[in-house]
């Protein structure tokens, strides 16, 4: 896996995201063993306290567990990871928005130059 | 129980105050780094840890125990200067610290010596400026201790080195054992600390989590360094 964090927010959150975007895109797979707390900071790089904190609040949210002798495992509830995917895609897509408004476009102008372009990459494959 | 702890320390070279009523928690497992300009006391501060200097007023504790031979067996340190023999060899050194200290990890400094391509057999005289700051630092980590003082462990070597040496104190890492790296390249190391602990003049202006610092003030602790002690 890569990293990257950027300088303006907790290493922790950053983590957070990276690893949900992980579980998310089946990288690391549902009912799966997430690797252990020390090779994943060492592999970002990062201190093992904060990779510890970062997968307490992934438990939280319930997209991981632990199992108290063998380790962390990414749930096997297909529907809790399918929803922790639609609410990153609303995220992006708020974010989108926002960039969008900033550049003058409103959200029905934004649509519909998206399915626009859609049509226009259509054309170009076919 | 904090690893460390100093309480109103205070320390004074003539006229100059290098430490004013600094007061500090470590607690184990932390990785903290203690940051400041030049001349902010950082060295004075180890080294009072140490037992080198002894404090003008106040006092320092290591678990619970004042620095003394018993503390020395728990603390394992990086002075900023080598001392190393230059007339001995690397492997001189190993023996030299696996007759010293009785938690010396052979094992370890074996493996780290030979991850950073350093032949036991050349003699210190021989190595380059890097590669002795490299094999101090492979025999102070090599030591299973509770508590390591760090004074510029990554000053001197190019950057994958640096990467390799901060890598060696995340796979070191126990939750019992705290270690505690002075140095102002913040950059570098930001990601790898929990806590840090900004000196001003002798005074701790700031001692705050990493996470905590970055969540209150919307940007990383270097910028924010630079913002404290901005000339």
């Amino acid at each position: 896996m890569t990293w990257t964090f950027t300088p303006d927010r907790p290493i922790y959150l950053q983590l957070q995201e990276q690893f949900k975007l992980a579980i998310v895109s089946g990288l690391f797979k549902p009912g799966g063993k997430i690797p252990a707390v020390r090779e994943l900071a060492e592999d970002a790089s990062v201190n093992p306290n904060t990779v510890q904190r970062a997968l307490t609040e992934l438990e939280r949210d319930g997209l991981v567990h632990t199992q108290r002798t063998s380790g962390r495992f990414v749930t096997e509830d297909v529907t809790v990871i399918e929803k922790a995917k639609s609410e990153m895609a609303m995220e992006l897509i708020d974010v989108f928005l926002e960039k969008m408004a900033a550049i003058g476009y409103g959200k029905s102008e934004t649509v519909k130059i998206i399915s626009e372009k859609e049509e226009v990459s259509a054309h170009a494959n076919s | 129980m904090p690893i460390l702890k100093c309480s109103s320390l205070h320390k004074v070279y003539g006229h100059t105050v290098a430490l004013r009523n600094a007061d500090l928690e470590i607690e184990p497992g932390r990785i903290v780094g203690l940051l400041g300009p030049n001349g902010s006391g950082k060295s004075t501060l180890i080294k009072i840890c140490t037992g080198l200097l002894t404090p003008s007023s106040g006092f320092v504790q290591i678990g619970g125990s004042n620095p003394g031979p018993e503390t020395k067996g728990i603390v394992s340190y990086l002075p900023e200067n080598s001392y190393l023999n230059s007339w001995m060899k690397v492997s001189h050194m190993i023996s030299f610290f696996k007759d010293f200290y009785s938690d010396f990890n052979m094992a370890k400094a074996t493996e780290m010596l030979s991850n950073l391509n350093i032949n036991t057999n050349s003699t210190i005289k021989s190595l380059s400026k890097g590669t002795k700051e490299k094999v101090q630092l492979i025999l102070v980590m090599a030591r299973d201790a509770k508590l390591y003082l760090l004074d510029e462990p990554i000053g001197g070597v190019d950057p994958a080195a640096r990467d390799y040496i901060l890598n060696t104190i995340i796979k070191n890492y126990n939750p019992e054992a705290s270690v505690v790296i002075s140095t102002h390249l913040i950059y570098d190391i930001e990601q790898v600390l929990d806590d840090v602990i900004f000196l001003k003049n002798g005074e701790v202006a700031l001692s705050s989590s990493v996470d905590d610092l970055r969540e209150q003030r919307g940007m990383s602790v270097d910028a924010y360094f630079r913002e404290v002690f901005k000339c």
